[in-house]
């Protein structure tokens, strides 16, 4: 330990006190990204402390990386410095919630599991069955911006924050929008934080509207020969009165991927047999309401399904449910777990676009010879996993080749592609963050107001912000 | 104004193009707000070549330009404070594309919120934000403002369906942000720019989300002996999880405003009404109907009347949609407000407006959108009368105070423009607006985009509001 970072944990200690700072330890393992380890974490009690470490941090010039349960830390590039890992896990608290307003509002380190048992008091939830579910806290869900599975039905994150707190770069406390669900007062700031990876600020404050836990639900999958036609099921839905919680459309690849070890690790409820089949594309859709109103979706769901000349059409309920709709929420941490060199990119394109997108991608990954699967969301995006084998050197290239193929067809078709998961040590070759962007320079103008000094997780967001 | 550049804004736009008479420049003094502030000059651009060419030369001549649709704001945000040009989009009103498969459409700033709708309408979609002025309103100006309206309580606000536009930033740079597709890598520009009220860069182009017609749609009209039963039932309905797609209150002064304007059949003598649409499926529809009309029931509603077709219910959308300029047959000059509380705490803050209004001397009229608890107290007032306009005033304010209070907010979806910029501090700390200061001077940094505007200026609370008595004299009813 440097003399430099013993003055620095000992000045750290005493912001928190000396038990909430980990210094030169195992511990820290857990905070690596990409290979880099912080010199120290410390866990602030309050939005106070946190901002007295980040004004700390950015005149001492030490590089903070805010963390929650840390399961989204690989998402983007490693930072270029990374000194100090801010964990929030102690600010865990509902700060408010009225649950006759459905409004809510709490602090970033809370689990969403625990957040799910005190809505589900008042029969309430969020719509966020976002990835590592179980451990995920909400500042790090609204950090990273992934999404849902519910996003077609509730939207994305950016749909429910009604506001946030947060400290920037500088250590100064601020906040934008409030905690009623309609309000069009000064600048939405919030917005650019969420999807930020810690880049702009650190969340101390998320204020959310909640919903009413659905009455009750119901799944629904067809299965198809060809993506072609699973997709005309995608459209055909849009296109009626149906307004399912949840439409995603799973390539053949995924029975094997959803029916294995790794995913019976991560989501313990079993999926129905023969629900997914190696030779077919499967469409599941999710519908909420009275048993009337989803006697009528099952009936219309068979009717579309059989226009599009599916294979068959089942219906799940109780644990199969649970089974399926887990393992679609779980994608992602399957897909890492099913092999060393796993690389997920995600797209989104015009959903009539994605037909062209998903024989594209097909074709580069069997160009390079590498096994595949995608699930694709209802509203274009399109999680397409690639998972060679092992994590050689010979797998790195073909997946830098097809990665490279895949991403500017994308664009070429208006859509846009990235690579949030890969092994840490190809994302150097890897277009992590896909093509430029229009506004790159309004981004970085951004990034200057919000963390002047360059402190908050520098070159994890694009553009190397 | 300097002459050189009216002579080179003829040049670019033609005369036909470029108003500057003292008589021509009247009617853009005025939104539907109680502010007047005047221009020196409009320009009307007719693409988005044409705005870089206004903001070049606004540059040039340091001065300032404000973005103006149909001019129906109600916080003075399409009005030049500082004089200077304004740039009126109304011949930027192209349809640039409607993508039915696909639910987007694409269109230029001026397009008026409701004839996208109708244009969409053979495909089954629409759009869905639907401000009480959709049918005069512009999408441009939904965007800068950020607009609500009624069915913004199920669909969500203009944000929540704009995926991309295309601006033209105060340094003449034109920038297309986001884009027809989802989930655009980067931080969130759009979410910024859309209720940034004018202030960050001028919108050229806009695609936003289309939404399907729901196939069955019902709506309720529960009458009430109590302004608090009224209250309390919203209280109930939002407590109980339901979501009808608009929950609109109207008290007995409303009622009887609206009544006299369109006969929709309203109870004239009734203490308040409910509105309320339910949509969705059919089975949908018919089990949040009787949902609605059992908790209005419970909290002793007089009768809950279910429109019979869809003449009745247009009829009583007509009522809600036309309420202000039926306002307007009974005061001319009124002051319509804005505010927002959380929803449990509508039967309070109505009794303590009814309070506040009694202490200022003015009947307050309640219309609003209740089910998102977005209250929109009208205070009716003689315009000739200056002491009067004062109270106006001040009862406002104290009725903002009283939403801050409840927990609530200043502008639920009017924006703060030129009549709430001094409220901000009661709502941001000086660290939070010094944040926006700095996000306002990184794209606008001379300020010259929509001066005066949103931030809290130097001058003397109350100096906005010392104008000729004359000039609110003059405001006509408008549709709000």
């Amino acid at each position: 330990m440097s003399i430099a970072s013993i003055t620095a944990s000992s000045r750290l200690a005493s912001i928190v006190g000396p038990a909430h700072v980990v210094s030169d330890s195992p511990e820290l393992g857990a905070y690596e990204i990409g290979g880099q380890r912080p010199s120290s974490a410390v866990r602030p009690g309050s939005a106070e402390e946190a901002g007295e470490i980040i004004r700390f941090a950015a005149a001492e010039r030490l590089c903070v990386v805010p963390t929650g349960a840390c399961s989204k830390l690989a998402m983007g590039m490693p930072p270029r410095q990374y000194d100090l890992a801010l964990d929030l896990t102690r600010l865990d608290r509902v700060a408010a919630y009225d649950p006759g307003d459905l409004t809510l509002a709490v602090e970033p380190g809370i689990r969403l599991q625990n957040l799910a048992g005190v809505l589900a008091e008042h029969k309430q939830w969020l719509p966020l069955a976002v990835p590592y579910w179980d451990r995920s806290t909400a500042g790090g869900t609204i950090a990273s911006g992934v999404d849902s599975p519910l996003r077609q039905m509730y939207g994305t994150a950016r749909d429910y924050v009604l506001g946030l707190e947060f400290v920037t770069g500088d250590g100064i406390a601020a906040k934008s929008g409030g905690r009623v669900v309609k309000n069009v007062t000064g600048y939405d700031l919030h917005k650019l934080m969420i999807g930020a990876l810690g880049t702009l600020g650190v969340i101390t404050k998320i204020n959310f509207r909640t919903f009413p836990v659905p009455i009750s639900i119901r799944s629904f999958a067809a299965n198809f020969d060809t993506a072609e036609r699973a997709l005309e099921l995608r459209h055909g839905i849009a296109r009626s009165p149906l307004t399912p919680m949840a439409l995603e459309i799973l390539s053949p690849g995924t029975a094997q991927l959803f029916s294995g070890d790794a995913a019976a690790k991560i989501v313990r409820e079993a999926l129905p047999r023969h629900l997914l089949s190696s030779a077919h594309w499967t469409v599941i859709a999710e519908f909420s309401g009275k048993d009337q109103v989803l006697d009528r979706c099952e009936r219309e769901f068979g009717q579309l399904a059989e226009q599009c000349r599916c294979t068959g059409v089942s219906a799940l309920s109780g644990d199969t449910l649970v089974g399926a709709a887990g393992r679609k929420r779980e994608f992602v941490p399957i897909v890492l777990a099913s092999s060393p060199a796993a690389t997920i990119v995600k797209m989104s394109v015009l959903p009539t676009r994605m037909k062209e997108l998903l024989a594209i991608a097909a074709k580069a990954a069997a160009t390079n010879a590498i096994p595949w699967s995608a699930m694709a969301r209802g509203s274009g995006v399109i999680y397409f996993a690639l998972v060679p084998g092992e994590a050689g050197e010979e797998a790195r290239r073909r997946v830098i080749q097809a990665t490279d193929q895949i991403v500017p067809e994308c664009a070429s078709l208006g859509g846009n592609a990235t690579i949030p998961w890969s092994p840490a040590e190809w994302k150097g070759a890897l277009k992590v963050w896909g093509p430029e962007v229009a506004g790159l320079e309004q981004m970085r103008k951004l990034k200057n107001i919000f963390d002047p000094s360059g402190v908050l997780s520098p070159g994890r967001f694009i553009g190397g912000l | 104004m300097d002459s050189r550049l009216l002579h080179e804004l003829r040049r670019v736009f033609g005369t036909e193009g470029v108003l500057h008479e003292p008589e021509d420049l009247l009617l853009y003094e005025y939104d539907g707000s109680v502010e007047v502030a005047g221009p020196d000059c409009v320009v009307f651009p007719r693409n988005t070549e044409d705005v870089v060419a206004i903001v070049k030369l606004a540059n040039r001549y340091k001065t300032p330009l404000v973005g103006r649709g149909a001019g129906t704001g109600l916080s003075g945000g399409a009005l030049a404070r500082q004089g200077g040009i304004v740039a009126v989009f109304s011949r930027m009103n192209r349809i640039l594309e409607v993508d039915p498969e696909n639910q987007r459409a694409t269109v230029q700033p001026g397009v008026v919120n409701q004839d996208l709708s109708v244009a969409a309408e053979h495909t089954g979609l629409y759009f869905a934000p639907d401000p009480s002025s959709q049918k005069a309103c512009t999408i441009g100006g939904n965007v800068s403002e950020n607009s609500g309206g009624p069915h913004t309580l199920a669909y969500g606000v203009t944000t929540q369906h704009v995926l991309g536009m295309t601006v033209v930033l105060p340094t003449a740079e034109v920038v297309r942000l986001g884009g027809s597709a989802v989930d655009r890598p980067g931080y969130d520009l759009t979410g910024l720019f859309v209720g940034s009220e004018g202030t960050l860069a001028l919108v050229t182009e806009i695609t936003v989300k289309l939404t399907r017609l729901p196939e069955a749609v019902k709506t309720l009209l529960a009458v009430y002996d109590t302004v608090d039963d009224a209250t309390e039932t919203v209280v109930e309905i939002t407590r109980r999880g339901i979501t009808p797609a608009a929950c609109e209150m109207f008290d007995s002064w409303t009622i009887r405003a609206v009544e006299e304007y369109v006969h929709a059949g309203y109870p004239v003598g009734a203490a308040a009404v409910l509105l309320i649409d339910v949509d969705g499926l059919r089975e949908e529809v018919e089990i949040a109907a009787a949902d609605v009309a059992e908790v209005c029931r419970l909290h002793h509603a007089s009768e809950v009347r279910v429109a019979r077709d869809a003449a009745e219910r247009d009829l009583l959308w007509k009522g809600r949609k036309n309420a202000f300029g039926a306002v307007g047959r009974i005061s001319p000059t009124y002051y319509a407000m804005d505010g927002v509380i959380p929803r449990t705490k509508l039967p309070a803050t109505l009794r303590r407006l009814a309070q506040i209004g009694e202490k200022y001397g003015f009947e307050i009229g309640n219309i609003f959108h209740a089910g998102d608890g977005n209250l929109h107290p009208l205070i009716p007032f003689n315009g000739r009368d200056r002491d009067e306009f004062r109270r106006a005033i001040a009862a406002g304010t104290e009725i903002i105070r009283c939403c801050i209070d409840m927990g609530g907010s200043i502008t639920g979806e009017h924006g703060v423009g030129m009549e709430k910029d001094h409220l901000m501090p009661f709502l941001f700390s000086a660290a939070d607006l010094a944040l926006m200061t700095r996000v306002h001077d990184a794209f606008n940094p001379d300020g010259r985009l929509n001066p005066g505007k949103i931030f809290p200026s130097s001058k003397a609370c109350g100096e906005i509001y010392a104008r000729p008595a004359s000039a609110v004299a003059v405001t006509s009813p408008k549709p709000a």
